[in-house]
């Protein structure tokens, strides 16, 4: 057992904090929300440059080859820089997904690129239905010829306005198992019949609903075998929900640190208010459950990656960092008072975030109910 | 990072696996494992010691310790995994009292001291009773006033002290007196060990809530201990005290603790009906089911992060506090839920053919309570962390 971080884990991390801080001022990250096209080219560009839209693409497609655990650092930091970009849709759900399911040919013409930064992706998943679960799942893909018809509406789809790509998750096949019907295709967000529409949510985080009219779609698009897209599409989850666990992990670590320094700055009754006993019990649990949150994410990491069983601490991490970041943001604007209730203070960017973020891949309940049933219940 | 055990981790684990199986099959009638259980009867005092005594033949009770004091020189992790399957198994194979001794013996005693105590204790013969805490004296520690006066040979004991778990089954008991009025308090502080069996030594029992014997109050009146028995120096007993804290604290024992209980629980509802539906299928009985899983798994995962932090700075505080505040408000909660769950059936006692799960958690809700006070309040725990892991300023 070494539960410390390699030396170029702690480097990556290391070089993340510091690359955010010069590069990405809080206020910048504000502008970005109310942008239209919500992130940086520039900074994505340097980013691509530093190697990390191709973290975990292998070297043989341009990527740097590295596992989940170092993809974690990166996300922790970038959670806790609120970092608007299309990274998470791009390089940690679809760029894994290609690498899974695609074709040589696939791989071999898509990855190079995301890997420098050229291309960026967005994953239609989520519907009206607003699960990620199968079932969810009714847009449909038709066969016809040499091609297939998507019909539907894609809701939730963050990053598809400035996509290159969207990969689409449709049903192809109707009286069966909800996830034994699904396939993926890749589709050029400017072919005819699409139409997608901004919605604002709560984090700012460009989302998009996606209109799929007739949309034809090459048969050389599909990723994978067709009916078998679940079980890559599970699979991406479950990295995706150890992944958000990090960034969210990330936020709430800035949460805490910021309350802390607060807390030893703001006098009041004449003394600094980190001083008295409720505020020092705050933090203390603040600080516990950031901590704990991080440890249970790193094992989950490194579970998924050595191929270990999953099934139980997947959903118990998010379940752990979905409530942890709620409360730290939640008591971080507390401690911190009035101030940070205004649009001026930073503490609303992560307390904003917290409540999107508990709610993509696996919600706190449907997280308990996966633990039930691995409980066997 | 890796979380995968090295071989020979794996190979002592499954030694202590093999051992403690077997041992929970020599458990009394009723015995459902914890630490306070092993004071409450003859019987379980028994079975406590025959444990200790198979415990000791192997050098477990020593696997920290050097060998040249009959111990293992195994590491944290090592020790988190023997607590851990003792645990499990509900063996009374953890002896907290000669933890704290033997790690301030191990930092501050003489050489003549260690060896005349340590192999001792390696072999079991010593069961130690805790003489700190004073009515007056409770977090607040270093203001006890049980006064040692220097008188030849000996120190000469007055005083009175509390909590003293377990002392109507000790044979010696360790003590922190004052020594030095005029001193900062926990600068006139001396540790002291004595037998038991000794004029001066009077011991009442006090009750616990559910009627357990299991705490005492203890009294001194013209104690004599010779200056042979002074763990450390005069006057620096608080260090020893401090350096008691170097054992693992990691929280694993407890983890597998209730784990258990949990496994048990989960296993009363998937068998136990309730108005026609088993209790399992109730969304509510699940979501609160779940809800303990994940924090035993988070507590789990730091508890691991904890023995690793301990082996490298053995005396980190921030790690281990958060452990002993974390795990035992999840104790409480682990046994009120389970209560809960059982409805009427979960309140009755041990000893009715009606009660459910041996009545283990009628009790356990009672027991915990007192996990979450005693070796440091959740409090103190939490200003711990908050003074020397978060560094916040200190009210004067």
């Amino acid at each position: 057992m070494d539960l410390d971080l390699t030396e170029e884990q702690q480097l990556l991390k290391k070089s993340a904090r510091d690359f955010f801080e010069k590069e990405l001022p809080r206020e910048k990250v504000k502008e970005l929300e109310a942008d239209p096209l919500g992130y940086s080219p520039e900074l994505w560009k340097k980013m691509a440059d530093l190697g990390w839209c191709g973290l975990i693409i292998p070297e043989q497609y341009g990527g740097a080859e590295f596992g989940l655990l170092e993809l974690v650092m990166l996300l922790d930091e970038m959670g806790r820089a609120s970092l608007p970009s299309p990274y998470f849709s791009t390089t940690v759900l679809c760029a894994p997904l290609i690498m899974m399911a695609g074709s040589e040919k696939q791989k071999s013409e898509l990855l190079p690129k995301i890997a420098t930064g050229e291309l960026i992706f967005a994953l239609a998943l989520t519907e009206p239905s607003a699960t990620f679960e199968p079932d969810g799942i009714e847009t449909t893909a038709i066969a016809d010829n040499n091609s297939y018809l998507l019909n539907g509406t894609k809701l939730f789809v963050q990053d598809a306005h400035c996509a290159d790509y969207l990969i689409c998750v449709a049903r192809t096949r109707v009286w069966t198992a909800p996830e034994e019907g699904i396939s993926i295709f890749l589709i050029d967000p400017r072919s005819p019949g699409i139409t997608i529409t901004p919605i604002k949510t709560i984090a700012n985080d460009h989302q998009n609903e996606i209109v799929f009219d007739n949309v034809e779609v090459p048969a050389a698009n599909l990723i994978g075998e067709i009916n078998q897209g679940w079980p890559v599409i599970k699979r991406v989850l479950d990295q995706a929900i150890v992944a958000k666990c990090a960034e969210m992990t990330g936020g709430c670590d800035w949460a805490v640190d910021a309350s802390v320094q607060y807390a030893k700055e703001r006098v009041q009754y004449g003394h600094p208010i980190g001083a008295y006993g409720s505020i020092q019990h705050y933090l203390a649990d603040m600080w516990i459950e950031c901590s704990m949150g991080r440890r249970m994410t790193y094992y989950a990491a490194w579970a998924l990656q050595e191929g270990e069983q999953t099934d139980m601490i997947i959903p118990a991490v998010k379940r752990w960092v979905n409530e942890a970041y709620k409360h730290c943001t939640r008591m971080g604007v507390q401690i911190h008072g009035g101030i940070a209730t205004t649009m001026d203070h930073d503490m609303g960017l992560y307390y904003r975030r917290a409540r999107q973020g508990a709610l993509l891949f696996s919600d706190t309940e449907e997280s308990l109910q996966k633990v039930a049933r691995q409980l066997g219940l | 990072m890796d979380f995968r055990l090295t071989p020979e981790q794996e190979k002592l684990k499954a030694e202590f696996d093999a051992h403690f199986k077997e041992e929970a099959k020599r458990a009394p009638e009723g015995w459902f494992g914890g630490f306070e259980t092993r004071f409450e009867t003859e019987e379980n005092w028994a079975y406590y010691r025959s444990v200790i005594h198979r415990v000791a033949e192997r050098g477990w009770l020593s696997l920290p310790w050097p060998k040249k004091y009959g111990g293992r020189e195994l590491g944290y992790l090592e020790q988190a995994l023997f607590a851990q399957s003792a645990e499990y198994h509900r063996v009374p194979a953890i002896d907290v009292h000669l933890s704290i001794v033997s790690a301030g013996m191990l930092e501050y005693a003489s050489e003549e001291m260690k060896q005349e105590w340590l192999p001792r204790m390696s072999r079991g013969e010593i069961d130690f009773a805790q003489c700190w805490s004073e009515p007056d004296a409770g977090s607040d520690l270093a203001s006890l006033t049980t006064r040692a006066v220097e008188d030849g040979d000996d120190y000469v004991i007055n005083g009175q002290k509390v909590w003293t778990t377990g002392a109507h089954r000790a044979n010696h008991l360790f003590i922190l007196a004052r020594t030095d009025t005029s001193a900062k308090p926990n600068k006139g502080l001396t540790y002291f060990l004595s037998e038991i069996d000794k004029p001066g030594i009077s011991i009442r029992p006090v009750y616990y809530m559910n009627g357990g014997h299991v705490c005492n109050e203890t009294f001194f009146d013209d104690l004599r201990v010779p200056k042979k028995n002074i763990v450390g120096k005069v006057n620096e007993g608080w260090k020893v005290t401090m350096a008691g804290a170097n054992f693992e604290r990691s929280g694993a024992g407890g983890v597998a603790a209730m784990q258990r209980d949990l496994e048990d629980l989960v296993d009363y509802c998937k068998h136990t009906c309730r108005r026609g539906q088993v209790l399992g299928k109730n969304p509510i009985v699940q979501r609160k089911l779940a809800d303990l899983a994940v924090k035993i798994e988070a507590m789990r995962q730091w508890a691991y992060f904890c023995a690793w932090q301990q082996t490298r700075n053995p005396m980190s505080y921030m790690e281990p506090s958060a452990s002993k505040y974390y795990m035992t408000e999840l104790m409480v909660e682990l046994a009120n839920t389970g209560l809960e769950i059982m409805g009427l059936y979960g309140t009755l006692k041990q000893g009715s053919k009606w009660a459910a799960l041996k009545g283990k958690f009628e009790e356990q809700s009672q027991i915990t309570l007192g996990f979450t006070i005693a070796g440091g309040t959740s409090e103190t725990q939490k200003n711990i962390i908050a003074w020397y892991g978060l560094w916040l300023p200190r009210m004067k």
